[in-house]
């Protein structure tokens, strides 16, 4: 009964999930488009929960929904005039599209059917899950994302550094957000605190249990553009140098880390043993601040203008003057 | 005896969901529906998580449970508010 009652479920958002996509890919109008965008994620974040795999939901939560939403919207805000899609899109891209998603969708379940019915049986989560003890951390997925494939993972913020990179070389900032509304700014208040002790926590727990450090920099980004919408320069906070060290002090930890260690054990990355939590919990620590810097640069759309600094810091103190 | 309490109060919950899913389809204007909307949700919620909390042995996790209602009113009132402001002073909600 449990059981098939599950299923069902499981059926219903499947469905749900689908309809979501093709709504999204399909409306007309921009903004309907991103707000359908933000729910299908959240629903993709219940659909990993349902699969058993919390890190992902985390991550998809987070970032698939709540910053790439946000992400979506300020670009909307910031080019009103280009927000509604022009009704001439030639079929012939449509139909291009469509064909080759359709391909992709071969052939990944191919992959997929070929992965799980022809290949020898030896499973890679078997090998990781004996090892764990081995890594340094007693959580599965960041043995791998940090120690057994740490290579990927630098990569994968050299990807988003410059990500962040073309964002800056495409200008400067857009336009402020006015002074928030009172009732947002009261909420920020109490909120932000939450978000980035919440992100040290995800930081933290990431060794044992679900977290890590794209959980953590997104949820401490998520902190830093609520606080920018009700007002608050964060920019100004920060100035220009220190937002570049920021941002490349995750990539640049990770790969001082892997030539140390080059140097000590002759192979790039390869933590000592006895050092390895401490090693990933550096590395961690210094990529939440990257990431979280980059994300933050994205949703601002690029460095402050450095002669507004000392104008924003006023209006910072106003801001707590004014509501205090 | 604890379970049924917790099935109640998860349905009383899912009523109030469902009332507040077909006021935001059927009422006629934008400030109705975010009254239906943000009122249920919130009472909703507040039933559900007490019924979860209720058939969660642990006492750590039946406060997290608070802790997300409590989240979750702050966000969904706030968030009504803005759009209803927005709203009344005739602007679009992106500017």
């Amino acid at each position: 009964m449990n059981d098939w009652l599950l299923l069902s479920f499981d059926i219903l958002i499947l469905f749900i999930l689908l309809g979501l996509a093709w709504l999204t890919c399909n409306t007309k109008e921009i903004k309907r488009g991103v707000t359908l965008f933000v729910a299908f994620g959240l629903l993709l974040a219940v659909i990993w929960a349902r699969l058993k795999a919390p890190d992902l939901a985390l991550a998809e939560a987070i970032i698939g929904a709540g910053i790439s939403g946000a992400l979506l919207l300020k670009a909307m805000r910031d080019y009103t005039e280009q927000t509604s899609l022009s009704s001439e899109t030639s079929r012939f891209y449509v139909w291009g599209i469509n064909a080759a998603s359709l391909a992709l969708f071969v052939l990944l379940a191919w992959g997929l059917w070929h992965a799980l019915e022809r290949s020898d049986g030896v499973r890679l989560a078997e090998n990781v899950l004996i090892t764990t003890p081995e890594s340094g951390v007693s959580h599965p997925v960041t043995a791998v994302l940090l120690n057994f494939r740490a290579y990927d993972t630098l990569l994968e913020l050299a990807v988003v550094f410059t990500a962040v990179l073309v964002v800056l070389a495409m200008g400067t900032k857009q336009r402020d957000f006015g002074k928030g509304e009172p009732i947002l700014i009261a909420m920020v208040r109490w909120l932000a605190p939450i978000l980035i002790v919440t992100s040290g926590y995800l930081l933290w727990v990431g060794a044992h249990a679900p977290g890590g450090a794209f959980q953590a920099g997104a949820m401490l980004a998520a902190a830093f553009i609520l606080m920018s919408m009700t007002g608050v320069r964060v920019d100004s906070m920060l100035n220009d140098s220190s937002m570049r060290w920021l941002l490349v002090i995750g990539i640049g930890v990770f790969t001082i880390t892997g030539i140390v260690m080059l140097l000590i054990n002759g192979h790039f990355l390869a933590y000592s043993k006895e050092l390895a939590k401490m090693l990933i919990l550096l590395i961690e620590a210094a990529a939440t601040l990257s990431i979280a810097a980059a994300l933050t640069l994205a949703y601002l759309g690029g460095m402050p203008k450095p002669q507004q600094k000392t104008q924003s810091a006023v209006k910072i103190d106003k801001t707590e003057e004014g509501t205090s | 005896m604890i379970d049924y309490l917790a099935v109640l109060s998860i349905f009383i919950g899912v009523c109030f969901f469902f009332a507040g899913s077909v006021g935001l389809l059927r009422l006629p204007d934008l400030f109705s529906r975010l009254h239906a909307l943000a009122k249920a949700d919130n009472v909703g919620l507040a039933f559900v998580a007490i019924g979860v909390a209720m058939l969660e042995s642990d006492l750590i996790n039946s406060l997290k449970m608070l802790l997300i209602w409590l989240l979750v009113m702050a966000a969904s009132s706030v968030s009504s508010h803005l759009i209803a402001r927005h709203a009344l002073r005739g602007r679009k909600p992106n500017e």
